[in-house]
């Protein structure tokens, strides 16, 4: 897309179309000869692996929509015909909803990749912004999905969920009727979640596109986060990066499938296999476990802030430690990219995915001391790294040294590993 | 190949060519196999389910059919048309000569279905002409089962969106339709109690 | 920093004796060795038929299991499965189909279920069929209620699958019904079992507690719930054909939880199945990729 098309038409055809509709050249362009930096880690794999997971998702939900019913009497029990009857309907099932978890392991670990390696930074903001709202639209689509099954779960979830949005000032209550199509979560609501859960994946996919766009203008960056200098420091897209890719993405539908046929459930939770029922609430209402830190950060809010009530800071507090994402590359002015090269600044990073870890086993927690104290803390963290940390690091830290070109980097590195692999033979071997 | 020189391509490929383009063969049809092996269930799954198939089969009861009288019931959501014939019906049926037939074949799944249309391969129990009411055109329901009903030139039934006219066995006599009517799997459990499917 | 994170220790240290002065705490299920466990678990086909019985004889009595027909018990991989017709059964009869299987149509002819309306409107009863769900003790959920002092008896088709570690918890449950401890009074028509959920503090006798309801100190609170389910297995209860399995409430309750695994998970044997097939072709594709990724990047340096 912004490096100089090579791709040369072979046969008439080829020729024809070209002239017509450039389709060949823009996948050849984009997908073959793509010049990629040479130096990518596994960690930049994942961008592949979540193509594949929304194309499994959508097509496994195309595929649950010819048997889903959505309907507050028939739903749960349309899924169980699923289950039971519909021809590999329970692996279908159990694959789209194991994985939306893989999507979401996935898409964390590409993001703390982001993060590290100081992908968002110039000129590469637009496509780190464009992946936030990617992150966003997968986040409304994962919770609408689970309200469609229509167990305890689904019904609690969205019960708890939507009415976070009574916490808005003077609207709140209209708002969350106008989500709910009534006065509690019902039918009109399942039918509508249903609907936008069809929809938001297909906008996904147009972001997604929109998302590689921005990512072959500027091209790719690099554990280093030194820019290509020469064609020394790329190799073509194809063979070398597909079949990176899709190794690691072979590797990864081993993990997804030691899931869907050996512990489907393990995932989820088992109220959820009770149909909704409005007259009894569970006992401790949990959400999947991807949006675990986001529940902590929420419930974390216990206090109230002058004329900011602890239910309204904790919608703002949730809502704010997402959209905040979006302004990471302006918080964090370093202008050394790979935190390779930040000692200090990798400390801290390393600090903060403890952190979101933390948040996310103390979202499973009931809402009680300990729990919200240690919550409180967590939470001011994840807030300092971006607000605090960050942006002071960049004033007060000194980088190491940069490699000069990607391909300085490459070399000194494969010659201290063949050093390091060559030094023990002597030393094995006992003089005689 | 913006890095790779012609010099480093030229000495992999004299060495062990075979070897790597079998790997990379291997690579791209075990990839192939794979995706395969997922567009088939992905499909598999649009066929009847096992709560389908289950209902394969119904029972009716006849006890409330007069001579010359005929009712539609239900079968895997298709009508069936079951007739009693009178006896001057089923004289006319068996005369008519198999050669004036556009379809000449009894379309009977009781029997191969490849037999002469004649009324006896039509009708296992003369007095009972049981039929899927799917006209063999492009899938209407035909007339000619409720009184007052228009029957066709042929006294049997008339299919109005194409003008397919069926004979009281069922056959197409005049008209756009390919085929007599089709005649379902059936069965008298006893006088009056019959099982479709 | 450092402050932080030695107050998250001291923190997290706390919470363990925090957690346990809140009431309400279960006994920690017992974990079993099912033969439907591990990768290579199947059910075993005589328990599900004997647990078919179980459920029926016992169970059946204020639980229903809406979400199976009859024809699932012919399944392949359920209690009644027969791969081939028993002897004397016609050439063309395929009784690998469920709907065509003698023993499950023999079972479904036992039942009389409900259809309609007819043609005058009314509903009627009718002599089930392989494709009917098995017919439930109650006609609807105020029927329930009302017959069991207002408890509704869940529906068990997927009722390992609604519990946490489902199976070991039913098994727990069925043979942990004891007599309630001396420090307890229940309500009558209440059985206590330590294993269900509730908060036994509630019900501790008056001269256990202080005036704001509180357990006295050195006085504690018993584990699990009370329900309203009696112990619904005695052993003797139901007369197994085959006389050599034991016919205690042990033996009943595994029989039962394996049926209701199944009835939960009945897709369980095919699933693993493909599983292993799945992660063995995975396998193999990784190791020939990866070969493929190494001969290509074998090319330059990197």
């Amino acid at each position: 897309m912004s490096h100089e098309s090579t791709y040369v038409p072979g046969t008439a055809i080829e020729r024809w179309l070209d002239r017509r509709l450039p389709i060949i050249r823009l996948g050849y362009d984009s997908f073959g000869d793509f010049p990629t930096p040479k130096n990518l880690n596994y960690w930049y794999t994942f961008g592949g692996i979540l193509t594949v997971c929304l194309m499994i998702q959508i097509v496994t939900g195309i595929i649950l929509t010819m048997h889903y019913t959505p309907h507050v009497d028939y739903a749960f029990a349309s899924v169980e015909h699923i289950m039971r009857d519909v021809n590999y309907g329970h692996i279908m099932r159990y694959a789209h909803a194991n994985g939306a978890s893989m999507f979401f392991i996935a898409v964390y670990l590409h993001m703390f990749r982001g993060l590290y390696y100081g992908s968002y930074k110039e000129p590469r903001e637009v496509l780190w912004i464009i992946g936030v709202i990617i992150f966003v639209l997968m986040m409304a689509t994962a919770f609408m999905g689970y309200v469609l099954p229509w167990g305890q779960m689904s019904f609690w979830g969205a019960t708890v969920i939507t009415s976070l949005f009574s916490a808005v000032p003077l609207i709140g209550d209209s708002l969350t009727t106008l989500l709910w199509g009534g006065y509690s979560v019902d039918n009109p609501t399942l039918n509508r979640f249903f609907a936008l859960h069809y929809l938001l994946p297909f906008l996904i996919a147009g972001a997604v596109i929109l998302h590689i766009w921005a990512l072959h203008v500027p091209g790719n960056a690099n554990p280093t986060g030194v820019e290509v200098k020469s064609s020394k420091d790329t190799v073509p897209f194809h063979p070398y990066y597909t079949v990176k890719d899709g190794f690691a993405i072979i590797v990864f539908l081993i993990m997804f499938a030691v899931f869907l046929f050996f512990m489907p459930n393990a995932l989820g939770h088992p109220d959820n296999y009770i149909p909704a029922n409005p007259l009894v609430t569970p006992e401790h209402i949990v959400p999947e476990w991807y949006f675990l830190p986001f529940y902590a950060m929420l419930r974390a809010i216990t206090f109230d802030v002058f004329f900011i009530s602890s239910k309204l800071g904790g919608v703002i507090v949730m809502f704010a430690s997402i959209l905040l994402l979006l302004f990471l590359p302006w918080l964090d002015r370093s202008k050394v990219r790979s935190h390779r090269y930040r000692p200090i600044a990798r400390g801290f990073f390393f600090l903060f995915v403890a952190d979101c870890l933390f948040l996310g086993w103390l979202g499973a927690q009931v809402a009680e001391q300990p729990y919200i104290l240690l919550s409180q803390l967590a939470t001011a963290y994840y807030f300092a790294y971006f607000l605090v940390i960050l942006p002071l690091l960049a004033v007060l830290e000194t980088p190491k040294e940069l490699p000069k070109s990607i391909s300085d980097d490459v070399l000194s590195r494969s010659q201290k590993k063949q050093a390091r692999a060559s030094s023990p033979t002597p030393v094995a071997q006992p003089a005689e | 190949m913006n890095s790779v020189t012609q010099a480093e391509q030229g000495h992999e490929e004299q060495e062990g060519e075979t070897r790597r383009d079998f790997i990379h063969l291997l690579a791209v049809a075990a990839t192939g196999f794979a995706g395969v092996g997922v567009v088939l269930p992905a499909v598999h799954q649009m066929n009847p389910d096992a709560s389908v198939r289950a209902l394969a089969t119904k029972t009716v009861d006849l006890s409330a059919v007069d001579v010359g009288q005929a009712i539609k019931v239900m079968w895997q959501g298709k009508p069936v048309f079951i007739r009693r014939r009178t006896e001057a019906e089923i004289a006319e049926a068996a005369e008519t000569p198999v050669n004036v037939l556009p379809d000449q074949l009894s379309r009977n799944e009781n029997l191969s279905g490849s037999e002469e249309a004649t009324d006896a391969n039509r009708a296992t129990t003369a007095e009972w002409m049981v039929v899927l009411g799917v006209c063999t055109h492009l899938g209407c329901v035909p007339l000619g089962t409720d009184d007052g009903d228009n029957r066709g030139d042929f006294n049997g039934w008339f299919c109005p969106c194409h003008g397919s006219h069926y004979d009281i066995a069922g056959r197409i006599r005049k008209g756009p339709a390919p085929e007599n009517l089709g005649i379902p799997p059936y069965e008298f459990v006893s006088d009056t109690t019959l099982r479709i499917g | 920093m450092s402050k932080i994170i030695i107050a998250l220790i001291v923190a997290c240290a706390m919470s363990s004796g925090v957690a346990l002065a809140a009431g309400g705490k279960t006994k920690p299920v017992e974990h079993y060795h099912w033969s439907f466990s591990g990768i290579n678990g199947k059910y075993d086909k005589e328990a599900l038929q004997r647990g078919f019985q179980v459920y029926r004889e016992v169970c059946a009595a204020c639980h229903s299991i809406d979400f199976i027909a009859f024809r699932h018990l012919g399944d392949k991989g359920g209690p009644f499965y027969l791969e081939e017709c028993p002897e004397g059964a016609p050439d063309t009869l395929n009784c690998s189909n469920p709907n065509d299987n003698p023993l499950v149509k023999a079972l479904a002819a036992e039942y009389e279920v409900e259809d309609g309306p007819d043609d005058s409107g009314d509903m009627f009863m009718r002599t089930g069929l392989p494709s009917d769900t098995i017919p439930g003790p109650y006609a609807n959920e105020q029927q329930a209620a009302a017959a069991n002092g207002g408890a509704i008896p869940p529906d068990l088709s997927l009722i390992t699958k609604a519990r946490k570690y489902g199976p070991d918890y039913l098994h727990s449950l069925l043979k942990g019904y004891t007599d309630p401890p001396e420090t307890v009074e229940l309500d009558p028509g209440t059985y206590y079992n330590p294993y269900y959920k509730g908060d036994m503090a509630t019900l501790l006798k008056p001269v256990y507690v202080d005036d704001e309801g509180k357990p006295l100190e050195g006085v504690d609170v018993p584990y699990g719930g009370v329900l309203k389910m009696k112990a619904p297995l005695v052993d003797g209860i139901v007369d197994y054909i085959d006389d050599s399995v034991p016919e205690t409430v042990e033996q009943y309750s595994k029989d039962v939880t394996t049926f209701l695994t199944w009835t939960a998970e009945p897709k369980m044997e095919a699933r693993k199945t493909m599983g292993k097939i799945s992660l063995l072709y995975l396998l193999i594709m990784a190791v020939i990729v990866y070969l493929s990724y190494k001969q290509i990047w074998s090319r330059i340096d990197h």
